[in-house]
């Protein structure tokens, strides 16, 4: 029965703490742009979603006036980079206690200056408690909206939005988070909400669902029993308690009733045939701790039970939990997980979410701001501003730093940007249900992500220095860089403790963690400068380059080819040992990159399969996925682009949507396709023809996942009949995709420039991954 | 058998409850216990197809078998011969069935009635002395009951007539019963001891080491499933054994009426002892075990002594009769102060089992009467919800309930009779029987009589 009934007991007398004082930049923020407002009002909790807009530094590259180009100077830059602001959308979410409501209230009004909205939709048994003091304080009208609709409409949100939102509890694991992977369809699904009772609910599309049963024995059963057994007030206490507790003094076990025999007989000794049997005596005192104990088990079954009888009904293998009994509690998260393995022997999941709490408030939001049609948009989790999951068990992070555990207790937040593009599946995987795009998952490979954090703490001072000289004209860049570290260190700790707090731990999290904290401080793209710098100097070569790949023999041209993509792979500023030599040595060339290259054979090496398949017929489309910025787009994608254009292979050429390291972005490819084309009359005839086209890959992440790509990029995908994918880089084709399964061939080619990883994978450092697969028939 | 010995043992375990909830603690409810993966692996299969169980020594199962119950029209006068032949044919008495469950034992004891002159002159005087203490009391020492009101008069079992007798006392209580079978030298009567419920497991050796009798175990669910068909078939002294309410919710209009158990299969099965187990029925020998729950009579007997301080199932059930749940439980209107039409879900309908105690203020208003209602509202509507989830899923529209939950237990009853009508809109019905906690004793004395 949703979270209502658990009002009444949460904040006792309502006497309203008004003297808190808030941290309130950091919690209540861009409220000054706010547009929007929904709240969440539970027994205990409130949640507050807002949604506003973000004002962000960009940079822009634009190509300079070409009237004057034969005038040309050597010095000069290929393009102007300019610094502009962008608006874009977010949503937040804040969750802290009903005690600090009024106090809240009061700071939001204080704050609120720009909105022009009138009401605000408001969900939750306690929702109706404080309407008054909503109305009076933010003078907004309160919209009342139905508790269990919000609930399924932000369940939908997040299992769409939010990759790793469910997950699997797993007792004794580290750490006890198993991420799922986002299916494509998200339906059907069994919702157990367990708040005071519990509602079981069959949803099925996005706007159909069902109440198809329910138990009173839910939450309020616990608290409620619990309190009079133990005479102990506080949910959370008792779930304290019952963690102490040993049931099998109080319930009788099947060992109580059939002796020793059990064992002969192929019982399980230690089920238990009766909840409290053992209590039906005058004569024995029973501890607090085990009756909260047994009252776990008896509730925690019994729910399990009824939602296992609900699923197999019907036909249903996934069942999300949430409601105010789960909310994150381990002990609750392990015993209903224990009861569904057992009544369903295994086949059906008990899954809990990450922001299981914020489900009302979402989907509160969601329905006063249907007329903007948030659903048609895709949504991205804010690393930077996002609290992460919390586990509730304090042993297992003793050396965090209490303050901020208090602080992240009283005051959690979700923000969510909108994204420019609506993202897809890539039409070519071959089973996007059981796709992941991470190589390593870091949460369940402790040394890997020892490794790998200490990796990104390292290079944290050369990022900071790379984002101050970024912006040399900028006052506060060094301020704000420092911010910025102090942000990104503080994540790192955190995931250190705490390595499931964003869902699954990868390489491919800790980047893009690291670009939305550099976002968060204005920095929006460090690299832009040494972009533009190194793509000038790459546009030079181009015509050297590709006249000495023309005097070369077919076959001898196609190994040239290959070796210029890898070479080309070895400039790139996010692995610590290239930028060294880059810093270091700015002349850096390609050929001295060549060099560096392992020889043949290679690490993985189907090259002489993909000599082979080049001497049969043409592809029909190649969808390329490129990497860095200068020489790697320059002298080493388009003279491979340009060798299969003249097979006659068309070529989708997928950039970067937005900046990420020195990755080249899909603008920044549009000038230099258009500098190349200048220099090259079959890149110019293929841009011209459309037989070469540029997309963006709707992403801004170092790394690539195949399941949240741009929309327009799939339709051209599926439209041109693209036969070959290309993916190369560390990023892409390394720590993601490595192990991904297309429907049609794919060349995966990267250079190791971490000596670790290549240790991992039985090489040296600059080892090479030349990965040429064809789908089995 | 005397009184005495069984009185004062029992008094020495200082314990009044003389017939607490409920019976058969089966493996039954089965519910897990601890997070123990390895132990969700050794869960009991609790499926099987007939009894493995041997025949007891002495009794001859071919030529039993072909005395059906009803099928022989017992002798006037029997020549000495007959009667030898007889005998050898069939087990020696006395004839018990015994079940031992986790709270109570359930006894069934078969008095012949139709004793020669000549075959009480060779009846042993100990054999005579257990006739006379069973049938002539009611109650036997502070605790064992003998349930005169389920008495079945003038039975013909295995070609002998009598009425069959039942007694209940607490499992606790078990080591003074074995104590008296020593005491009374029964293992000189040759005897078998049939025996199901997991007590017969448990209490095993003690039969040996103190009493020198050999106990035959029985499975309990085929003791179940055969007691109660046999019990449906005999019926109760010329009334049906199976009844069902009509107007369950209206205290004026709601009638028990009989029902004619004439199609039986398939069937559900609850059987509600201190756990509950629910079995699908489809032929007398085709059963499986569908699950179990741990929240039974010895949950609603439990929670009703920490919360009450009461001390006897009876006293739980009268405080319950006199206590208004709605003040303990959060319903339906309390939270959306009416229907929540939304979900079609009525008013009435408790949202949330003791949700009202989460307040302090309300933990302070109610009365123990109270919280012994909800606590059997509780136990009773989650009963019927698992009950007719299992139903749904196996295709059943019959669910008879049985076990000593429901013994005395109208409210119970009542509330299951209206609460699977309700949500079944219509489609499922509620049976009960009388004999409600004794199927597994029967059960088991058929076995001893080797009756199919």
């Amino acid at each position: 029965m949703a979270e209502c009934g658990a009002s009444g007991s949460g904040s006792s007398g309502d006497s309203l703490d008004k003297s808190i004082t808030l941290p309130p930049d950091e919690i209540f923020r861009n409220l000054e742009n706010a547009k929007r407002f929904a709240i969440d009002i539970g027994g205990s909790l409130t949640k507050l979603a807002y949604y506003s807009t973000v004002q962000h530094k960009v940079a822009r590259v634009r190509s300079f006036d070409h009237s004057g180009k034969d005038t040309e100077q050597d010095h000069e830059p290929p393009y102007e980079i300019s610094v502009q602001e962008e608006i874009t959308a977010r949503l937040h979410f804040i969750k802290f206690e009903n005690t600090y409501i009024e106090a809240c209230l009061d700071f939001i009004k204080d704050h609120l200056v720009n909105t022009e909205t009138k009401v605000i939709q408001a969900t939750g048994g306690g929702a109706y408690k404080f309407k008054d003091l909503i109305e009076e304080k933010l003078r907004l009208k309160v919209d009342k909206e139905d508790v269990m609709t919000c609930l399924i409409k932000g369940c939908n949100f997040v299992l769409k939005n939010i990759p790793h939102e469910a997950f699997m509890y797993q007792k004794d694991a580290d750490p006890e988070f198993r991420f799922q992977t986002n299916h494509p369809n998200i339906f059907p699904y069994l919702l157990v909400n367990i708040g005071s009772g519990v509602s079981i609910v069959k949803v099925e599309t996005e706007d159909k669902f069902e109440w198809i049963g329910g138990s009173s024995i839910g939450g309020g059963t616990f608290w409620g029993l619990g309190a009079l057994l133990t005479k102990t007030k506080k949910f959370d206490e008792l779930l304290h308690l019952a963690s102490k507790g040993q049931h099998t003094n109080v319930d009788m076990l099947v060992q109580d009733i059939y002796g020793g025999a059990c064992q002969t007989l192929g019982l399980s000794g230690t089920l238990i045939a009766s909840s409290f049997g053992k209590s039906a005596t005058a004569d024995r005192e029973f501890s607090k701790e085990d009756m909260a104990k047994s009252l776990l088990h008896m509730i925690s079954n019994d729910i399990g039970q009824l939602a296992c009888l609900y699923a197999k009904l019907h036909h249903l293998d996934r069942v999300y939990f949430g409601g105010f009994f789960i909310r994150g509690h381990p002990v609750t998260m392990r015993t209903i997980t224990y009861s569904i393995n057992f009544f369903s022997k295994g086949e059906v999941q008990a899954l809990f979410l990450r922001h299981e709490g914020y489900l009302g408030a979402i989907g509160a939001f969601l329905k006063g701001a249907e007329q903007d049609n948030p659903n048609q948009y895709s949504w991205g989790e804010n690393y930077a501003g996002s609290s992460g999951l919390m586990s509730s068990s304090p042993e297992l992070c003793p050396e965090l730093c209490p303050t901020q555990r208090a602080r992240s207790g009283t005051f959690d937040l979700l923000e969510m940007d909108r994204l420019a593009r609506p993202l897809v599946d890539l039409p070519l995987l071959l089973d996007p249900s059981s796709y992941v795009p991470d190589t390593v998952d870091l949460t369940e490979d402790p040394m890997a992500r020892k490794y790998w954090l200490g990796c990104f703490e390292e290079a944290l001072d050369g990022v900071v220095k790379r984002a101050v000289a970024s912006q040399p004209d900028s006052v506060d860049a060094a301020e704000r860089a420092e911010k910025f570290r102090q942000k990104y260190w503080n994540k790192l700790q955190t995931l250190r403790h705490q390595p499931f707090a964003y869902g699954t731990l990868t390489v491919r999290s800790l980047l893009d963690t690291r670009e939305h904290c550099l976002n968060e401080f204005n920095f929006p793209d460090p690299y832009s400068k040494v972009k533009q710098k190194e793509n000038g100097v790459a546009l030079k070569c181009f015509q050297r380059v590709v006249q000495s790949l023309d005097t070369l023999g077919w076959e001898e041209r196609q190994l040239a080819l290959v070796e210029g993509l890898l070479a080309g792979n070895v400039f790139d500023w996010g692995a610590k040992a290239v930028s060294d030599v880059l810093e270091s040595d700015p002349q850096f060339g390609f050929e001295e990159a060549k060099r560096k290259l392992q020889e043949r054979p290679w690490l993985v090496d189907s090259y002489n399969e993909w000599l082979q398949r080049l001497k049969g017929p043409p592809h029909k489309c190649a969808l390329i996925f490129a990497d860095n910025s200068g020489v790697d787009i320059i002298l080493g994608v388009f003279p491979f682009v340009r060798e299969l254009l003249c097979r006659g292979t068309e070529v989708i050429l997928a950039c970067n949507s937005g900046p990420a390291l020195n990755d080249v972005t899909y603008s920044e490819s549009l000038i230099v396709a258009e500098r190349i084309a200048a220099m090259d009359p079959i890149i110019h005839s293929a841009l011209d023809e459309e037989r070469l086209l540029l997309v963006q890959t709707g992403s801004s992440s170092p790394c690539l996942d195949l399941s949240r790509l741009d929309k327009g990029l799939a339709t051209l995908v599926r439209e041109r009949g693209a036969d070959l994918v290309v993916i190369e880089g560390m990023g892409r084709a390394v720590h993601t995709n490595y192990h991904a399964s297309l429907r049609c061939e794919s060349l995966k080619l990267a250079v190791i420039k971490n000596s670790w990883l290549a240790d991992r994978l039985g090489g040296r450092l600059f080892s090479v991954i030349f990965k040429y697969e064809i789908p089995a028939e | 058998m005397g009184t005495g010995r069984l009185g004062t043992s029992m008094e020495r375990h200082g314990r009044a409850s003389a017939t607490s909830a409920s019976s058969a603690g089966e493996p039954a409810s089965g519910e897990p216990a601890s997070g123990d993966p390895e132990e969700r692996r050794r869960e009991p299969l609790r499926r099987r197809a007939s009894s493995a169980s041997s025949p007891p020594a002495g009794a001859s199962a071919e030529s039993v078998r072909r005395h059906r119950p009803g099928s022989y029209s017992g002798p006037t006068t029997v020549s000495r011969q007959r009667v030898e032949s007889l005998r050898k044919k069939r087990p020696l008495f006395p004839w018990f069935g015994l079940d031992i469950g986790g709270t109570l034992v359930k006894l069934v004891y078969f008095e012949p009635k139709d004793i020669t002159a000549e075959e009480e002159e060779e009846e042993v005087e100990s054999l005579k002395s257990i006739r006379k203490y069973l049938t002539s009391n009611v109650a036997y020492g502070s605790t064992g009951i003998r349930d005169v009101h389920l008495e079945l008069k003038d039975l013909t079992l295995c070609g002998r007539k009598g009425n069959l007798h039942f007694i209940r006392f607490p499992t606790h209580d078990m080591p003074a019963f074995i104590q008296m079978g020593r005491d009374k030298n029964f293992s000189s009567l040759h005897t078998v001891f049939c025996a199901t419920g997991g007590g017969a497991y448990k209490f095993e050796q003690d039969f040996l080491t103190i009493g020198d009798l050999q106990l035959h175990k029985l499975d309990e669910l085929d003791c179940l499933i055969k007691g109660i068909l046999y019990i449906d078939s005999v019926g109760f002294n010329g009334r049906s054994q199976c009844y069902y309410f009509e107007n369950p919710a209206d205290s004026e209009k709601c009638q028990k009426l009989p029902f004619d158990l004439k199609n039986p299969y398939p069937l559900l099965l609850v059987n509600i002892g201190s756990g509950v187990s629910i079995l699908a029925v489809y032929s007398k020998d085709n059963y499986k075990r569908v699950t179990g729950t741990s929240l039974g009579g010895g949950t609603f007997f439990g929670l009703c002594c920490l919360l009450t301080g009461c001390t006897t199932f009876e006293e739980a059930l009268e405080m319950a009769s006199r206590g208004d749940s709605t003040k303990v439980d959060k319903l339906v209107r309390d939270i959306y102060g009416g229907d929540y039409e939304r979900f079609g879900l009525p008013g009435w309908a408790v949202a949330s089992s003791f949700g009202n105690m989460m307040s302090k203020e309300k933990r302070e208003a109610v009365s123990k009467e109270d919280l012994a209602r909800a606590t059997l509202i509780t136990i009773t509507n989650n009963i019927g919800s698992v009950a007719r989830m299992c139903a749904l899923n196996e295709n059943i529209n019959q669910v008879v309930f049985v076990g000593n939950f429901l013994r005395i237990n109208t409210i119970a009853m009542r509330l299951l009779a209206y609460a699977l009508d309700y949500w079944s809109k219509g489609q499922l019905k509620a049976l009960f029987s009388e004999h409600e906690g004794y199927f597994g004793a029967v059960g088991a004395l058929l076995e001893l009589l080797k009756i199919p």
